[in-house]
């Protein structure tokens, strides 16, 4: 029972979550740069825009690829929700990416195609570290079992700082900020144009950007992961922390230049073999 | 206020200007200005541009290129011609590629003079443009646009 | 029955270089391949009706045997006449050298006679794959030649040859599974590797001629480590039963088998010959370089895999397994040649199959079983889609797939679902990834956990690539006449309704064929992966699959204003050119990444090469010094 409301919640509230943090973002943001920025609200005023907009599109096919690409996501996320395997929403996660990166190349636009490539990337540097962060779960806790890690009597985060580290190093690239937003970014005037959302308009952004909300809900249900434990009041320390660790790519997204794609790929794997492999390391040599 | 105006985002493209407009343009962005305020975005993409704010004349070479970025943007869509040599070609008017304003090309719905436009005189035309967006927009939604 | 099995392909390879007619032999090839399907199917009726038990057969066979004699010596004549007529040493220094060591045994040693073959669970598992997946590529060959012929007009046409060698090669590949004595066993591995060396040099262009041999150096360098496992066998043991070789466990034998292991599925250091084997006809490409012959490599780990567990061996084994993983995983990205991606994917993947037997407990094994299963289908198909499209377009190249969807769009379909079924999420590979992580985990082999997670991560780049370059919409710049014939059609879609099935139907094929494959070789069983996880993974499948079906009759419904690509506003017309700074047309050209000067075979080869070689030395000096682990 408490299941099916861990999710309904998530069905129906991580849109909401996600465009408030949005918002929180872009004024947070504004305010770094000494602007006022827009109002809190504005992400729900660019939805209801984009959802209003006459449909354009280069092709057929491409709407249908992202609502598939939200639907899958909002799969992943439930299941995250419902207390399910994590490297099972990690695997769909991934999947649900693929429908973004083939919905970006399904027409020979020369921008979105860009795109897509970087995004392919993209993927190939998160991916390790995700996988490893799994593992260290099942590591500290015995099991892939969300249900199971929420129930532990210590926070995961103890055994596993380094992966911890890793996945906030890493979670830029999800989030789509600065220095990783190198497939598309919210910021204008960039040699790719959108990336990979050049050709998407109307509908098919809004579609997408709904499905990087969820997207964003259930990384952050990931960190929270971490933190918490068996105790009530672990929820709410989570919660606080899973803020500050948005706060932080924030700040990482205002105070970084974008890098190249060697950089991201050999940055992230190299974090990965560092803060992942050391960390699984010591955990497989002392549990 | 109509959902358009609320979330209105630019497509900022210079015609055949000599950069001072575009310079000017810019210049919104920054923390004097913050047009980000209004929640508006320079998306430099027009699949998901509202307004296309043109600068310079148009030329030979520019004509098919503004005509084809305006036919990418969804409706409901405005056009607004920024300094003089968008609005009516300027001091060069009389040049031999010269077309001249924008709107010899594509309908414009908001005309800012300046030579350079100011950075204020942009954003009242931007926001004299929403105003046109939501018109634009309650046509649309009207049943005689729709079958049409 | 067995003899069946062996005999009917046998014979049909004699048939074939009498019959010459194109018609006829097209008709005997499908009699052939229903036939081995058909009697494969009566073969696994009769063993599940008799309880489905392991059977083991002909305790006493002293005339088979000097046929077997006369057999290998008769290769070893074959193989110094070859290597003498193209000038190769090591060839011929290796065969006559492993030739002499088995017949040295045969002659002399004493050894206890027991069963020569056995059927049981695994066998089964490696008929249905030989008989179905090998039948239906004999099948697909018949049309494929012909369009081979047409496109390559300067290669003899020598298709009786070739047939004949495929159908050989399948009875030497039911004589290998069948058979339990490590002689017959020798004897049939013997067969695979020349005539994977005669398929090879099918064209006899200079290329395919020294691609052959570098394959057939390193696969007889595998039999003298066969043969020098028997020689250990006889004089130690005293027995030649592959059954005691596990059970006796000793370390230097089982080095040796696993040492022919690896080169047979092309493992670092011993790779190289699998990329050379793509010059090959994709028939054998499919057959012997994906879905099956390399195969045998694994089978023969995966038999062995139980007396690997936590030893010497098994380290090395799987230290090399996971190694070949990512390296392959790497070099496949700055491909762009299409075979040679799915060489190295084929590399790759049985390398984490090698790796998951050599740690050797009940869920790798489990994952190893599945990886093969679900490898086989789905390169089989992958290579036969390619075959078909380079038939079609004049060119393998992946960039000239660009938009296939639109030019050849079934070939693209049947492609599309061979790659996913490779590694996208709900897909059998990925289960099996899966549960070879938790393994390796539980293993606490660190180094493994890492190699498995980085090689998914490249694993997954260079196969979106590819399908997101086949599903490229545009306009294609000449119109390709899709000169796939039925026969292919045929034997491509009966490879992906057995993918999809299987995938659908994993929990049961589980329930019925791996877990007693497992229980059979560890004498427990153990659910791996709970019924409940497995049903949760069908009921994700079929999301997968209803979910963007569902989406596309949504979005269908509203109407969507198509407008040109964004290419800043200067296309010329259509979405195909543009204008260039001269103000001319110019061609839109997309290039996929390739990454060539960070993951290029050029600088990842001989590192990979010399780590992998430099593990296998020391592990086999190791073993020789009687280090106990």
């Amino acid at each position: 029972m408490v299941k099916v409301i861990f999710v309904l919640a998530y069905l129906i509230f991580a849109p909401f979550v996600g465009a408030l943090l949005d918002g929180v973002d872009r004024i947070i943001s504004a305010r770094m740069q000494r602007r006022k920025g827009p109002k809190l609200l504005q992400p729900f005023y660019d939805l209801g825009k984009l959802f209003s907009k006459e449909r354009i599109g280069v092709n057929n096919v491409q709407l249908f690829l992202n609502m598939s690409y939200l639907v899958i996501l909002m799969i992943a996320g439930s299941m995250l929700f419902a207390g399910a395997d994590l490297l099972m929403v990690l695997f769909i996660l991934s999947t649900a990416d693929m429908f973004l990166i083939m919905a970006a190349s399904s027409d020979s636009s020369p921008y979105s195609n860009m795109g897509s490539s970087r995004e392919m990337l993209q993927m190939m540097a998160y991916e390790p570290l995700t996988l490893l962060v799994a593992v260290g779960f099942y590591l500290t806790t015995g099991s892939f079992l969300v249900s199971d890690i929420i129930r532990e009597d210590i926070s995961a985060v103890l055994w596993m700082p380094g992966l911890l580290a890793g996945f906030m190093f890493t979670t830029a690239i999800k989030f789509r900020k600065s220095p990783f937003d190198l497939s598309t970014s919210h910021h204008a005037h960039q040699e790719m144009v959108k990336g990979l959302t050049t050709e998407m308009s109307g509908t098919t952004l809004a579609i997408m950007n709904i499905a990087e909300y969820y997207e964003m809900v259930l990384l952050l249900g990931i960190f929270f992961l971490f933190f918490v434990n068996s105790t009530w009041w672990s929820w709410i320390v989570a919660l606080l922390l899973c803020a500050v660790i948005f706060f932080l790519e924030t700040l990482w997204d205002n105070v970084s230049a974008r890098v190249k794609w060697k950089t991201l790929l050999y940055s992230c794997w190299v974090v990965t073999l560092v803060a992942g492999g050391v960390n699984i390391l010591i955990l497989m040599l002392d549990k | 206020m109509g959902k358009v105006s609320k979330s209105p985002w630019l497509l900022h493209y210079d015609a055949s200007s000599c950069n001072g407009c575009d310079i000017e343009v810019l210049d919104c962005l920054t923390p004097k200005y913050d047009i980000e305020r209004f929640g508006i975005i320079n998306t430099g993409d027009p699949f998901q541009a509202d307004i296309l704010l043109i600068t310079g004349g148009v030329n030979s070479q520019t004509e098919r290129v503004v005509k084809q970025l305006y036919s990418q943007m969804p409706e409901p869509k405005v056009v607004v011609a920024v300094g003089i040599c968008a609005c009516t070609g300027g001091v060069f008017k009389e040049c031999y590629n010269i077309r001249g304003g924008i709107d010899t090309v594509i309908p414009v719905d908001v005309y800012v003079p300046g030579c350079a436009a100011r950075p204020e005189a942009i954003i009242d035309g931007v926001v004299k443009a929403l105003a046109v967006l939501d018109e634009k927009q309650a046509v649309m939604k009207t049943p005689e646009e729709k079958e049409r | 029955m067995i003899p069946f099995l062996i005999g009917i392909p046998a014979v049909l390879a004699v048939v074939f270089q009498i019959v010459r007619n194109e018609k006829i032999r097209g008709y005997i090839v499908y009699a052939g391949a229903g036939a081995i399907m058909a009697m494969t199917v009566v073969f696994i009726a009769d063993w599940i009706g008799g309880g489905a038990k392991t059977w083991m057969f002909y305790p006493r066979t002293e005339t088979i045997d000097h046929l077997m004699t006369a057999g290998d010596i008769f290769l070893m004549c074959l193989i110094v006449w070859l290597s003498v007529r193209y000038k190769r040493v090591l060839p011929m220094i290796l065969s006559i050298l492993q030739t002499v060591l088995v017949l040295y045994v045969e002659f002399t040693a004493e050894v206890t006679e027991g069963p020569h073959m056995m059927v049981d669970w695994l066998t089964i598992l490696m008929c249905i794959i030989i008989a179905f997946i090998g039948g239906f590529i004999c099948i697909y060959t018949v049309g494929y030649m012909k369009g081979y012929h047409q496109h390559h007009k300067d290669v003899k046409d020598r298709q009786p040859f070739f047939f004949s060698m495929l159908f050989l090669f399948l009875a030497a590949m039911f004589g290998l599974v069948l058979s339990q004595n490590l002689i017959w066993i020798y004897f049939f591995w013997e067969i695979t590797s020349v005539i994977s060396f005669l398929m090879i040099g099918y064209t006899r262009a200079e290329e395919a001629v020294g691609n052959s041999f570098c394959a057939l150096w390193m696969n007889l360098l595998g039999g003298l480590g066969f043969a020098i496992a028997i020689v250990l066998m006889a004089l130690g043991q005293e027995s030649l039963q592959l059954t005691e070789v596990v059970s006796t466990g000793a370390l230097l034998p089982l080095m040796c088998l696993s040492l022919a292991g690896l080169t047979k599925s092309a493992q670092l250091p011993f790779s190289t010959w699998l990329l050379g084997a793509m010059v090959a006809p994709t028939p054998s490409s499919a057959l012997l370089h994906s879905a099956t012959m390399v195969k045998a490599g694994v089978y023969l780990l995966i038999r062995i895999s139980p007396a690997l567990s936590g030893n010497l061996v098994g380290l090395i084994v799987s230290s090399i397994g996971g190694l070949t993983f990512i390296m392959a995983s790497m070099m496949a990205i700055a491909q762009n040649d299409a075979k040679k991606v799915l060489a190295f994917s084929t590399i790759s993947n049985l390398g984490l199959i090698v790796a998951c037997s050599g740690i050797g407990v009940e869920e790798t094994v489990w994952a190893a079983i599945f990886l093969m299963m679900f490898h086989a289908v789905s390169k089989s198909m992958l290579f036969q889609s390619v075959g078909a499209t380079e038939n079609t377009l004049g060119s393998r190249d992946i960039e000239d797939m660009h938009g296939l969807i639109i030019r050849v769009p079934r070939l693209a379909y049947i492609m599309g679902i061979g790659i996913a079924g490779m590694y996208l999420a709900p897909f059998g590979m990925l289960i099996s990834k899966w549960v070879a992580l938790k393994a390796f985990v539980d293993s606490g082999n660190v180094v493994l956990v890492l190699c498995i997670a980085y090689g998914s991560a490249t694993t997954m780049f260079y196969w979106t690539k590819w399908l997101s370059k086949l599903l490229c919409r545009h306009i294609p710049r000449d119109t390709v006449k899709d000169v796939t014939r039925k026969d292919e059609y045929l034997s491509m879609l009966f490879h992906a309704c057995v993918m999809l099935l299987m995938c659908l139907l994993l929990p049961l094929v589980a329930r019925w064929l791996v877990n007693p494959i497992v229980r059979q070789l560890f004498g427990n069983s153990k659910d791996v992966l709970s019924m409940s996880v497995l049903a949760t993974m069908a009921i994700m499948l079929v999301s997968i699959f209803v979910v963007p079906v569902a989406m596309f009759f949504i979005s269908r419904r509203s109407h969507t204003e198509l407008v040109p690509i964004y290419m800043n506003g200067i296309n010329e017309g259509d979405n195909r050119f543009f204008t260039n700074s001269y103000g001319e047309k110019e061609h839109l050209y997309l290039s996929n990444w390739y990454l060539r000067f960070e993951f290029g075979r050029r600088h990842l080869r001989i590192p990979s090469i010399i780590i992998a070689a430099a593990v296998l030395v020391i592990g086999i000096c190791l073993v020789i010094g009687g280090v106990s682990w």
